[in-house]
């Protein structure tokens, strides 16, 4: 394995762990929909990085990983437009669950339309 | 050398990943997040898969980066608790765990092994010369036909958030572009070279980087400008021509790998015809693909409020 | 040490110029106080930048499809870079207006 491939699978796995840090901890679902797909693409690049060692460029892990990419944007598109809509119907991009009745009423401006 | 560049690229992912994550404000965050994905094609550049980086630039950082943008300014007035909400160890041990175990893991896994050999040998009886397309949609056509249903599906569920009374209005935000004015301008002069760029990435698919997936994302770009600009008109989702373009592709691909059948098996193709086959399938997958990914990034319809 | 050919020497001179125009710009956004002097910082330097790396990757080309590419890319960024300015300057100055 040479230093390179080390280094973009630490890489990787260090994109995973922000990705899943940043999903842990906000509440925001737009910044949850981002941190998914800083995962997503951690992942992928875990992949690539795998199908890299030996030399040789390895045509399976690419092509499944096209397919990772274009399926990851079908989820992003189904999950934003989904927060929009739930923003309308409540007036707030987080969830019940996440919230508690101290920050509620820090939260910034915004309330029922 | 190389390894100092690949030092400071991965520095600059996980940075930008960072601010990404933890910007302030959530312009801020997604500007980073587009940011980030262009470093992401660097490294698949880096990485030797310029056909990853391709799709990585165009979808996984241009129309992903395009919707993330759209979600911010229709979520601004929503009300939403200050970053970041349960900050504390537990997350961060837990985060930094999975992070560790995973890279401890995949730098233990055998080193032996890939399919390139595999690959290799099979290319010259797949019809395209590009191994990453012979996978694509020949080796592995299965993923490639589900993928573009997958696709179709998302598109339905984005479709079925519209109420009911909203139906009949055209898909996608209202959009006011000033007559005349840069972006108008634009959209009249990119449209042409993007289309001989979409065309050209599709074509060159059979043999050098590019296919139907990056081509279909150039190509739908070029309409979501023209559309910004207001130079045409929005489809409604009940319009049967886009329906039509919509399902062409998978309907096309299903066709052509049902013909197999008689010449081997479902989703077979045989070396004497697969290019022509598989060639078939890409014009249709990406006028699909161009279509659903643009009206996925559109989103379900809206009605039009008179200003 | 052999002799670097006069065509590296340029490359090297015109690419780490461009670079130091870059870095003028990044300053600048990074430190003019609001989005018209920073907008006024990045279209200026960079566009130049962009101008001398791609000047200096030129002369590394080797065919004459790689230099049309080069000047492809250096056209389509200076075209998008002028775009991206007018709309965000046309922001900037909406959201100013509504403010005050």
């Amino acid at each position: 394995m040479t230093g390179s491939v080390v280094l973009f699978v630490v890489t990787a796995s260090a994109l995973i762990g922000i990705g899943l840090w940043g999903f842990l901890v906000q509440a925001h679902l737009l910044r949850r929909v981002l941190a998914f797909n800083v995962v997503g693409s951690g992942l992928f690049l875990l992949f690539g990085a795998l199908g890299w060692r030996g030399g040789g460029v390895d045509p399976v892990p690419q092509a499944l990983v096209i397919t990772g990419i274009v399926v990851a944007l079908a989820a992003t598109a189904v999950a934003l437009w989904l927060v929009g809509r739930f923003a309308e119907e409540t007036g707030r991009a987080d969830l019940p669950e996440d919230r508690r009745e101290d920050r509620q009423e820090k939260s910034s401006a915004g309330g029922r339309p | 050398m190389t390894v100092l560049f690949d030092l400071v690229l991965c520095a600059l992912m996980l940075l930008a990943a960072l601010a990404a994550i933890g910007g302030r404000g959530l312009f801020r965050a997604t500007v980073f997040f587009v940011a980030y994905g262009i470093t992401v094609a660097l490294a698949w550049v880096r990485l030797g898969a310029i056909d990853v980086a391709l799709a990585e630039a165009a979808i996984g950082a241009g129309l992903t980066g395009l919707l993330l943008l759209g979600a911010v300014a229709r979520l601004r007035r929503a009300g939403a608790p200050e970053f970041p909400v349960r900050a504390g160890l537990v997350p961060a041990l837990a985060a930094a765990g999975v992070a560790g175990a995973t890279g401890w893991v995949a730098l233990r896994v055998p080193g032996a092994g890939g399919l390139w050999t595999e690959a290799g040998e099979a290319l010259p009886l797949s019809g395209v010369e590009n191994p990453v397309t012979a996978v694509l949609l020949n080796f592995r056509a299965w993923d490639t036909l589900l993928e573009s249903i997958v696709l179709l599906a998302a598109l339905l569920a984005v479709w079925a958030l519209a109420r009911e009374e909203e139906w009949e209005a055209p898909v996608g935000p209202p959009l006011h572009a000033r007559p005349g004015g840069v972006l108008e301008g634009m959209a009249r002069l990119l449209p042409p070279v993007g289309i001989v760029v979409g065309v050209f990435l599709v074509w060159a698919g059979a043999s050098q980087p590019g296919g139907a997936f990056q081509g279909g994302t150039v190509l739908a770009a070029v309409g979501l400008i023209a559309a910004l600009a207001g130079l045409v008109a929005l489809p409604r989702p009940d319009s049967g021509s886009w329906r039509t373009a919509l399902a062409a592709g998978p309907a096309v691909f299903l066709l052509v790998g049902a013909s197999g059948l008689a010449l081997g098996g479902l989703l077979l193709f045989p070396p004497d015809w697969a290019k022509a086959m598989i060639l078939t399938v890409e014009v249709f997958l990406t006028l699909s693909i161009a279509a659903t990914l643009a009206l996925l990034v559109l989103g379900p319809p809206q009605p039009r409020r008179m200003p | 040490m052999s002799a670097i050919a006069l065509p590296d020497v340029l490359t090297i001179v015109l690419t780490g110029l461009g670079l130091l125009f870059f870095l003028a710009g990044t300053v600048g956004l990074l430190r003019f106080p609001d989005t018209f002097s920073r907008l006024h910082a990045l279209t200026k330097a960079d566009n130049v930048g962009l101008g001398l790396v791609a000047l200096g990757v030129a002369l590394q080309a080797e065919t004459w499809g790689q230099l049309a590419r080069i000047a492809l890319v250096w056209v389509l960024a200076l075209v998008a870079a002028g775009l991206v300015a007018q709309l965000v300057a046309r922001a900037a100055l909406v959201d100013r207006r509504l403010r005050g």
